[in-house]
């Protein structure tokens, strides 16, 4: 009996291990495909750095990188900011109203990024009178076009907890509903922010139609552009925004988790 | 309503804050969970609110909490009126239904919470948990977290958690409910011990008539928003003020009988009634299955239809002579002798009976 059960674990183990070296493959290869076109000597032997070197010499491209991750920052801020107390209020107080809210959210996926461009344009020119021209300004449509994605992973957070129970039972213990929201229900969902996180970043750093059609420099635009005259330093722009990226998901998860972990008694 | 007062139990420290629970009224569209319901808990009584689902007990309780608002009455505890106090200013500790440890803290981080609100120094939150924590006997389990406990001891780390504080108030919200049936007897008696040894004024909900009956100074049974009895356990079951309390709390016969005289005519007997019985002509008398003996000797006057055997006792079922189905509890060892359709004599205690009108 144990050694059947024992051949069986031999062999879930050799399978997790099979997964485990397909994905990992399936995803650094394209990486390090990247990383070699990105350090070839273009029409010879050998490796160059140039392409990367090109990424901090060239004003418009390290402007563009600063300029994506900035606006990958103040999205992820801002719609955490906006959505988590919402949702988390929602869930609490007006349980009614979630359906309205999910509606609301998941309404950016319903309409073509090209239709919603058109249509916030004219938004736009306002944004642009009284905020200026800087392609920071973005965040507002990133935010909007970010809901689906970080609505369903807030919910699915919320969902695995009994908010309602959990935030009585701090609020019969003195608790106000700031601390509630802060060290209850927030250190309970975190792995749903971090995810929240995680794909507003990748979604904001990879782009196109929004910068483009609205005429923003972004690092997209300017990688499709790079793309035609300097392909090295472009794909070298797009394996540095990938490796930024995970960097910057990487320190917020950490922090997270230490901040958490730091509370005791 | 049949109200006993406190006083006559003899059970309550005086060690807690009185509570009172003035004419609350509380509608959820077009149903009245509370309908003009007044309760009076005195300083260090356990009083348990029992009724059906939807009768408005945990209404009741939420209110007192804070969680939930009345839309008329007054909440006074200490003599204080805290109707429009937040739930986080009302200073009492409650254990809920579902289980609500907080997943991210350990057993003592839980504890240690709402002491740390308080803003009280980590030593002095440390005593305190290591101190209700020995009071449940979970000392050892501090370090672990909720996924780590069974739902017993989980609802007992609740239950420090609400005593660390020291509340003016405890609430129990079904807290057994969600436990298996072992667990929640051993759980109820701990409860009962931690709360007389603490002296803390204590409501508790359940829908559990023997939780009730087990735990409670005082047993309020509830009916659609109202309190139908509040009374002592025994008071409560041997003296039910009303149909409703007699067949919700225990089990009862329902026996045609004639009443006359102050006295109901029943299986021979001549029986004196409870205070609301019908003083004259036809009813039926609702008769406990213990206060029904069960014969072989004598002029039979029943068959029996079915012996159920539950351990140190056992249920007859018996048919009388008029085709009335009235159940008997006797001991298991006669039980063990009767067989279907054996004539057998049913007798009456001649305690006093409830009757009430067709």
């Amino acid at each position: 009996m144990s050694r059947v059960a024992g051949a069986r674990s031999v062999g879930w183990e050799a399978f997790r291990l099979l997964a485990l070296l397909s994905f990992a493959v399936f995803f650094a290869v394209p990486l390090l495909s990247m990383l070699d076109f990105s350090t070839r000597v273009v029409g010879g032997n050998g490796r160059t750095g140039q392409a990367w070197k090109n990424l901090i010499a060239d004003e418009t491209i390290r402007s563009s990188i600063v300029t994506s991750l900035l606006l990958a920052l103040f999205t992820v801020v801002l719609m955490l900011v906006l959505l988590t107390p919402t949702m988390i209020w929602v869930r609490l107080r007006v349980p009614s109203a979630s359906r309205l809210v999910e509606f609301l959210c998941l309404l950016p996926l319903t309409v073509p990024p090209l239709v919603i461009v058109v249509g916030i344009s004219n938004v736009y020119a306002w944004v642009t009178y009284f905020l200026g021209d800087s392609a920071l300004t973005l965040t507002f449509a990133y935010v909007v076009l970010v809901l689906p994605y970080a609505y369903r992973a807030l919910d699915a957070a919320l969902a695995s907890i009994d908010v309602v129970t959990l935030s009585e039972a701090a609020r019969s213990l003195g608790a106000g509903w700031s601390t509630v929201i802060a060290r209850v229900v927030l250190p309970n969902i975190w792995a749903g922010v971090t995810s929240a996180a995680f794909i507003s970043v990748a979604l904001v750093l990879g782009e196109y139609t929004f910068a483009s059609l609205l005429n923003f420099t972004t690092l997209p635009t300017v990688l499709a552009l790079l793309g035609k005259s300097d392909a090295p330093t472009s794909v070298a722009g797009s394996l540095a925004a990938l490796v930024l990226g995970a960097v910057l998901l990487l320190l917020l998860s950490f922090v997270g988790r230490r901040d958490r972990s730091s509370k005791g008694a | 309503m049949a109200v006993q007062d406190s006083s006559t139990t003899g059970r309550g420290s005086a060690t807690g804050t009185g509570v009172s629970l003035v004419d609350l009224r509380r509608t959820y569209g077009t149903l009245n969970a509370l309908d003009g319901f007044s309760l009076d808990i005195a300083p260090g009584e356990m009083v348990v609110l029992l009724g059906p689902s939807g009768c408005g007990k945990t209404t009741a309780l939420r209110i007192l909490a804070g969680l939930d608002r009345a839309d008329a009455g007054e909440v006074r505890v200490g003599g204080e009126d805290i109707t429009r106090v937040p739930a986080n200013k009302r200073d009492m500790g409650m254990v809920f239904q579902a289980y609500s440890l907080f997943p991210h803290m350990t057993v003592r981080d839980n504890v240690a919470f709402g002491l740390r609100l308080r803003g009280q120094d980590r030593g002095r939150r440390l005593a305190r948990s290591r101190e209700v924590l020995d009071l449940v006997g979970l000392s050892a389990f501090e370090d672990r977290y909720a996924h780590q406990l069974s739902g017993g001891q989980q609802q007992r780390v609740a239950l420090a958690r609400a005593l660390a504080v020291e509340p003016s108030v405890l609430l129990l919200d079904e807290p057994l409910s969600a436990l298996d049936a072992k667990v929640r007897v051993q759980l109820r008696d701990e409860i009962r011990r931690v709360q007389l040894d603490v002296g803390t004024t204590t409501l508790f909900v359940t829908h559990d008539q023997e939780e009730a009956l087990a735990v409670a100074d005082r047993v309020g049974v509830m009916n659609a928003g109202r309190l139908e009895q509040l009374a002592p356990p025994t008071e409560l079951y041997a003296r039910p003020a009303s149909r409703f309390v007699a067949e919700f709390v225990g089990l009862s016969n329902r026996v045609r009988t004639e009443v006359s005289g102050g006295k109901a005519a029943l299986l021979g007997a001549h029986v004196p009634l409870l205070d609301g019985s019908v003083q004259d002509g036809a009813g039926h008398a609702l008769v406990r299955p213990e206060a029904v003996q069960v014969d072989e000797g004598g002029t039979p006057n029943a068959r029996v239809v079915a012996v159920a055997f539950l351990g140190p006792f056992s249920r007859v079922q018996a048919r009388l002579d008029d085709g009335q189905l009235v159940t008997a509890q006797t001991s298991s060892s006669l039980a063990a002798r009767l067989v279907q359709d054996a004539p057998v004599r049913l007798e009456v205690d001649t305690e006093a009976v409830l009757v009430v009108g067709d």
